[in-house]
């Protein structure tokens, strides 16, 4: 695009940003600080996630936005139109024809590969932070390693719900060391962060930290021995593909209860419908 | 399928934008308004805009607050995001406002300075009644000139310094932070804080610095100087190695000057908050320096009780750019979280039914 | 006394500016011994306590503590992962304000439990029995376990924080005016319970208090602090019966009363 670098960051702000990537490679599920810039998009729209991936983007790389598991939600259009405007690459919404998949609050249900890099966008990198708001002894809790106070968190729900409750963002403790935020996913997703043969990049552009999970690291969700982490799901199928395995949406259709429930990764239903 | 329809889609974007530019120009029997007009007749807008964008370009703000249909905070960040994608030629030298051509300048812990007392264009005094003499737009009769030039104006700051009643500023060796290029690290240095304080939003800063006066982490500050007035700017390039001017800026400056009890190695002293706007701001410039002297507590051995006094707190939500993606961000789809939670709560309400039937 | 010290501290100095907290003070605690610190207040005893446990660092001196494997470290030059692993479980803490330790809206099992997970424990039935049964140690009804602290009174709190000290069975415990600021009969209980704990579990302890009643309870030796210097050290009794130093007999003189 006339008046702009290849994927919008001037080339210095790439190697600052690719510097960060290196160092959260090097250190599994470590928050790295990085010099984020103010972007074209607001803060909180995943400035993060498209600093990252203007990064790492190459010329022949084939682009897939997805936002809530889906390519045609509003944000994954926008951001989709976004670099193909700026780097001019070719976009798809095939997982399995994309070298680098950015997403919002979903990991793909197809199975991602060695040759392909998952961005995630980050509103909150911090999974301490409901329990530790100041970032300064939040970090000092990380480099202890003293996440006791989230093990307690567990404890609670267990006690007063009889399980734990936490839906999505649920805390991963990344290649033993670290606890990280996967990213609001929803913890159904969970199981997939573990030993992924993709790399998975994440980006809080607004906190301006960059985190990663190597290729098949391992990633647990906290969990009790006596109350192991499960991953749910509706219990339904999809009304348009049928699928049993997917994470679903549910699709209210009127005001009198009526509602069907529809996979919420839209290339793998097309795939399956087709 | 219906589900479809609540997805956007490419369409439904450039629709809205179609909109949104029709609504900004408005009625087409009515004449557009120009950057000119606005940068000349809404400096207070456009001096708002370019402190929070932090760029000082009074034309390309104007085009922002037009763009942005007078919403000052999206002029900021439009404003802001173009900054980034300039290249940098260097820094500024600490700028001179000792030398400040001065148009305003006022003390309110002296009766008299040296250079005297200047009110300057202010609204201090004037009644707020709304003028309707306005919507004729009538030429306003030309305001008197002082006869005489004004002699020189030393800083307040700097008498108090001489006789050792302000606590000295040590002189810093490395070259300042900059929060534009590097993440913030808490606890963040003196010329990191201000300088977020510099672009902070007015609004939170005023409401900030206005809980210190109400017992929120007590000060008990005095104007100690305002002066506002052009200062000129000077890079010294590469190739020269020696400064050149690059130009004038309007700035208001204000010193707090507040009290310090002492401790038990430093006898008691005043102690300065200092605030810098771009353009006519004494409204922010005051709150900034009131805050500035707020997040000094830790330093000086005073109790950290009050948000104002805790610097992450204060510059971490100061900045509306940041804030206002955030807030908004709610309005994107959440549904799969929702999903999520909604699943958990029947799992839940389902346990306890079960329970409660045995 | 074979078997070398616990902790033992020498030539610890430290000052504020003009003041002296601590000037040249020594001391050495043996396995499942308490001692009690006695002095009035601004003579140096919080100092001590918060230097021997590492949470400040002395001006001079040295702090050797001799782990469960038997290595002797010293406290001030641990990496902070070190130390706060032995916070975590070899130390406990009991504050004279529960609320320094205790998560007031957390309930009493999970604040017990914290110390069991911090330490690595993931089961969570396991967790819950062991918080159950130091809350009957304590004399907390374990039907309580879910309530938070916020619903106890101040003296079920400090029993609650003791539970969370000793919960991960600590072999050193640091505690600071334990019965400060309890109503009298509230303090006896504490204190019997302190007792028959700390003697049951072998468990040595360095006790900060201005109150020689409860040193003579507790301890079985006493070091009397004055100006930031222990001015005497004993038995307990033979201190309080029979004080050497002029000022420890009138510190006892003035305010002994039990």
């Amino acid at each position: 695009m006339k008046g702009y670098n290849f994927a919008y960051l001037d080339e210095q702000t790439k190697r600052m940003i690719r510097r960060a990537i290196l160092k959260a490679v090097a250190i599994p599920g470590h928050q790295v600080p990085f010099g984020g810039r103010e972007m074209p998009l607001p803060y909180g729209w995943g400035t993060g996630g498209i600093q990252v991936t203007a990064a790492i983007l190459g010329p022949r790389d084939v682009l897939k936005v997805i936002d809530q598991g889906a390519d045609d939600t509003t944000n994954a259009v926008s951001i989709r139109r976004f670099f193909a405007r700026v780097a001019g690459i070719a976009t798809t919404t095939r997982t399995a024809e994309a070298s680098v998949i950015q997403t919002r609050h979903r990991i793909p249900e197809t199975r991602l590969r060695a040759d392909q890099i998952l961005v995630y966008q980050v509103p909150q990198p911090e999974p301490l932070y409901r329990l530790e708001p100041s970032r300064a002894a939040a970090r000092r809790l990380h480099a202890l390693a003293e996440y006791g106070a989230m093990h307690v968190r567990l404890y609670e729900d267990i006690a007063r719900l009889g399980q734990v409750a936490i839906s999505y963002d649920y805390p991963v403790l990344v290649n033993r060391r670290y606890l990280t935020s996967p990213s609001p996913i929803p913890a159904f997703d969970n199981p997939k962060l573990h030993r992924m043969a993709a790399l998975q990049l994440f980006g809080a552009g607004r906190e301006k930290r960059i985190y990663a999970i190597p290729p098949y690291t391992e990633v647990r969700s906290l969990d009790f021995e006596d109350h192991p982490f499960r991953p749910h799901r509706a219990d339904a199928a999809c009304a348009l593909c049928g699928s049993r395995e997917s994470y679903l949406d549910e699709v209210l259709t009127d005001d009198r209860g009526g509602r069907i429930f529809v996979c919420s990764d839209t290339d793998y239903c097309a795939g399956r419908a087709a | 399928m219906a589900y479809v329809a609540v997805k956007g889609g490419e369409r439904a974007i450039d629709a809205a934008h179609a909109w949104r530019a029709e609504a900004r120009r408005g009625d087409p029997a009515i004449p557009a308004l120009s950057t000119g007009q606005i940068a000349g007749q809404l400096g207070r807008a456009v001096e708002r805009v370019m402190a929070e964008a932090s760029l000082h370009d009074p034309e390309l703000a104007a085009l922002a607050i037009r763009q942005a249909e007078g919403d000052l905070i999206e002029a900021a960040f439009l404003l802001r995001a173009f900054r980034t994608t300039l290249p940098r030629f260097g820094a500024a030298l600490p700028l001179e406002t000792g030398r400040m051509a001065v148009r305003r300048r006022i003390s309110a812990i002296f009766k008299d300075v040296p250079g005297g007392q200047i009110l300057g264009p202010t609204t201090d005094y004037t009644h707020r009644l709304l003028d309707f003499s306005l919507l004729d737009d009538p030429p306003p009769p030309p305001a008197p000139r002082a006869e005489d030039p004004p002699g020189p104006m030393p800083r307040v700051a700097t008498l108090l310094e001489a006789e050792g009643l302000l606590r000295p500023e040590p002189p810093g060796e490395a070259p300042p932070f900059d929060i534009t290029r590097e993440p913030l690290a808490h606890p963040a240095p003196r010329d990191a804080r201000l300088q977020g304080l510099a672009r902070g939003d007015e609004g939170f800063l005023l409401g900030m610095g206005y809980s210190t006066q109400r017992g929120y982490g007590g000060s008990h500050p005095f104007a100690g100087e305002i002066r506002m007035g052009a200062v000129t700017v000077e890079i010294i390039p590469d190739e020269l190695g020696f400064p050149i001017d690059i130009g004038e800026i309007v700035l208001t400056e204000c010193q707090m000057v507040n009290q310090f009890h002492g401790s038990r190695t430093e006898p008691a002293s005043f102690t300065a908050g200092y605030g810098l706007a771009f353009g006519q701001a004494d409204r922010r410039a005051m709150a900034m320096a009131l805050l500035d002297r707020a997040m000094q507590a830790a330093e000086l051995g005073e109790a950290v009780t009050a948000p104002a006094q805790n610097p992450e707190f204060v510059l971490a939500h100061a900045d509306n750019i940041e804030a206002t993606g955030f807030v908004e961000h709610l309005k994107l789809p959440h549904y799969v979280d929702f999903q999520s939670e909604a699943e958990a709560v029947r799992r839940l309400r389902a346990a306890a039914r079960a329970e409660a039937a045995e | 006394m074979s078997e070398p010290p616990l902790l033992q501290a020498e030539g610890l100095c430290l000052a504020y500016g003009a003041q002296v907290a601590l000037d040249r003070v020594g001391l050495a605690l043996w396995p499942g011994e308490v001692l009690a610190v006695v002095g009035e207040s601004g003579s140096g005893k919080t100092s001590l306590l918060n230097v021997l446990s590492g949470r400040s660092t002395p001006d001079a001196g040295t702090v050797l503590y001799r782990d469960e494997t038997d290595a002797s470290a010293e406290v001030h030059a641990m990496a902070p992962p070190r130390l706060r692993r032995l916070y975590r479980s070899e130390w406990g803490f009991v504050h004279q304000d529960p609320r320094e330790s205790l998560r007031m809206d957390i309930s009493a099992g999970g604040n017990i439990g914290e110390r069991l997970m911090e330490s690595g424990q993931r089961h969570y039935g396991a967790i819950r029995a062991t918080a159950a049964h130091w809350l009957a140690e304590v004399e907390i009804d374990p039907a309580r376990i879910d309530e938070p602290p916020r619903q106890f009174s101040g003296g079920m709190r400090q029993r609650l924080q003791i539970a969370r000290a000793l919960v991960t069975h600590p072999r050193l415990l640091f505690m600071d005016e334990p019965t400060g600021g309890l109503d009298v009969s509230v303090q006896a209980r504490i204190l019997d319970l302190l007792r028959r704990l700390v003697a049951r579990h072998r468990i040595a302890a360095v006790l900060v208090t201005h109150d020689l009643g409860v040193a003579r309870l507790l301890a079985q030796r006493i070091a009397v602090m004055r100006a930031g210097r222990v001015v005497e050290t004993g038995l307990t009794d033979q201190v309080l019966d029979d004080p050497l130093h002029p000022y420890a007999q009138l510190l006892v003189s003035a305010v002994l009363r039990v």
